[in-house]
């Protein structure tokens, strides 16, 4: 008897545990979210978004160039990463015994482990060094690089989910091959795969490691991707680690900045389906 | 065939991207491989001026501080999975895996520029004396306190590889057969009992899996780390001393490197942290595969 009353016991010891244990994992969340508003909201006004930074040590100044070049960057990576991502992943859900897709599929998972301050470096070489000059254009293809094997796997699954039914039903009515992939296929699971996009964009908005010596940060505003380029990230990681109190403040409201832009692109994918969704 | 082959051209141009990476890094390091060759792993002196590169204090840095954001990660990250595949009320499933997803999202600069305002001073102010004044008798909590330290990367980074942990062991333990529990649980076994005996042995491989997937996150986690670890090329065994890893010092060093061999052994850095991660990626992607599969059919 006395077993049975300490099995018990323990068996909700282990509860109380485990409730312990999500406790401490969801309060790191409330810190940083806590802290990101306490110190950066009372920063953040109109010429936040609309000035470039103050010199050195002075006050002020705010991270208009950044902004533009995060967008700027973000966009052409986009540009380039979604369509070769979604056509790879369209590739191995239409093909998917295929050699080249087992071999994708498995390159993707390698790349999307792959550190991103290595696909910085890979960059670098490819077209930093062969430029001999730093530019947004090259903070560009470090994010579409990233970007790739996300979309690809996030395509792939939710085309799998399209029932094969509607498939054959579009293939029997006479639609070619390539008709029933675009407007039968991928218009059922678009929203799937839009969420997957935004997700990958919400992911890439935040890289830091990969821009520091492609797209390299600058001090001014500048329109032209073939030019060193700032980005909402660089300006944290720089500010955070300069000397100057007024250098802090303006990292704390750009990280609330940056985190602002992450969540709402986070929720946006989930307003775009309802359906459960990992990125991995 | 036109769709075929957009398709196809989209599908080769990954593998292509990625022989492309590696042909580049290798082409990039070949300066530091033919240079210092395998003595580059073990070597310990990092001075570039007298153009001499040994990676070792870097490795251990990074196996160190990887090894510890594990030791406080995994058994957090495995008691909510389990809390929340075998025990919590439906309502409070779906809030905290939402909150622990965000964690994920937020990015690592911002975890770094939180470490170092946030984090660091509370752990120099608290943790770190208590650790030293209780735990002193070992190596690793002994000597002067700096803020910026293995310890505060390693922490850092248990909050950052928490949250992959967590989703992945979720999945996996939510495809194990619910006859486990019932068999377990008609035999008399406490709810603790039949999770841990029953449930967490079937998962096992996968939750190795989820382990490992984290591992490799945290080995190549770059911005946070290099925020907090303090960046110094050197062995301690007190985990209150500054630190180094591969990923820092490729951020640290490598828009600053004026030489070829610089360039080249930062490379070689880079290159050897790609092997690292693909190898931890691929084992931790075939024990997930073997249970996912196995195991609990699709119903995942």
């Amino acid at each position: 008897m006395n077993r049975l009353i300490w099995r018990r016991w323990k068996s909700r010891l282990m509860v109380g545990a485990m409730m312990g244990a999500v406790v401490i994992a969801v309060t790191p969340l409330i810190l940083i979210l806590g802290t990101l508003f306490a110190k950066g909201a009372s920063s953040i006004n109109l010429a936040f978004f609309t000035s470039l930074p103050a010199p050195p040590g002075e006050a002020g100044g705010g991270v208009a160039h950044a902004i533009v070049g995060t967008l700027m960057m973000v966009a052409t990576g986009a540009l380039i990463g979604l369509p070769v991502g979604v056509g790879a992943g369209m590739y191995c859900a239409e093909y998917p015994r295929s050699r080249l897709a087992t071999v994708s599929r498995f390159v993707a998972d390698v790349m999307n482990g792959t550190p991103s301050i290595v696909v910085g470096v890979f960059i670098w070489t490819l077209i930093v060094a062969k430029q001999k000059h730093f530019s947004g254009f090259a903070g560009s293809a470090a994010l579409a690089m990233i970007m790739i094997p996300m979309v690809m796997r996030t395509t792939e699954e939710m085309i799998k989910l399209v029932p094969h039914a509607l498939r054959e039903a579009a293939l029997a009515l006479g639609y070619p091959y390539w008709r029933t992939g675009l407007t039968v296929v991928i218009r059922t699971c678009l929203p799937g795969i839009v969420t997957g996009s935004l997700l990958a964009i919400a992911r890439v908005a935040g890289e830091t490691a990969p821009l520091l010596f492609t797209a390299l940060g600058s001090q001014f505003m500048n329109t032209n991707l073939n030019e060193p380029t700032a980005a909402l990230p660089l300006t944290v990681y720089t500010y955070a680690t300069g000397p100057y109190e007024e250098w802090h403040r303006i990292a704390w409201a750009t990280a609330l900045v940056l985190i602002l832009v992450v969540l709402v692109l986070s929720l946006l994918a989930r307003l775009a389906t309802r359906q459960r969704f990992d990125v991995r | 065939m036109v769709y075929r082959g957009v398709l196809t051209a989209a599908a080769i141009a990954i593998p292509t991207l990625l022989a492309f990476l590696v042909y580049e890094l290798w082409i990039g390091a070949e300066l530091a491989i033919s240079r210092f060759g395998f003595d580059f792993i073990t070597g310990t002196t990092w001075d570039p001026v007298a153009e001499e590169f040994g990676a070792f204090p870097l490795i251990v840095g990074t196996l160190v501080s990887a090894a510890l954001a594990l030791v406080i990660a995994v058994p957090l990250s495995l008691g909510v999975a389990i809390y929340l595949t075998e025990f919590s009320p439906s309502w409070l499933r779906q809030p905290v895996s939402f909150v622990i997803e965000l964690l994920a999202a937020i990015p690592s600069v911002v975890y770094g520029l939180w470490g170092i305002f946030v984090l660091i001073p509370f752990l120099r102010a608290t943790v770190f004396p208590f650790l030293r004044d209780t735990l002193g008798f070992l190596p690793f909590f002994q000597g002067p306190i700096y803020g910026n330290s293995m310890l505060a990367a390693g922490i850092i980074l248990a909050i950052m590889v928490m949250p992959y942990i967590m989703s992945v062991s979720r999945e996996v333990l939510m495809a194990v057969p619910s006859s486990q529990r019932e068999a377990a649980l008609g035999l008399g076994a406490t709810r603790w009992e039949a999770a841990w005996t029953a449930v967490v042995p079937y998962a096992r491989s996968g939750i190795i899996g989820a382990v490992i997937l984290g591992l490799g996150r945290a080995l190549g986690e770059t911005m946070a780390v290099t925020m907090l670890i303090g960046n110094r090329h050197e062995i301690v065994a007190s985990l209150f001393a500054p630190g180094y890893t591969m990923a820092a010092v490729i951020a640290n060093e490598f828009s600053e490197a004026s030489t070829d061999l610089h360039f080249s052994a930062l490379t070689y850095v880079a290159f050897t942290l790609f092997l690292v991660t693909v190898l931890v990626n691929a084992g931790a992607r075939l024990l997930i595969w073997r249970v996912s599969r196995g195991g609990g059919g699709n119903s995942a």
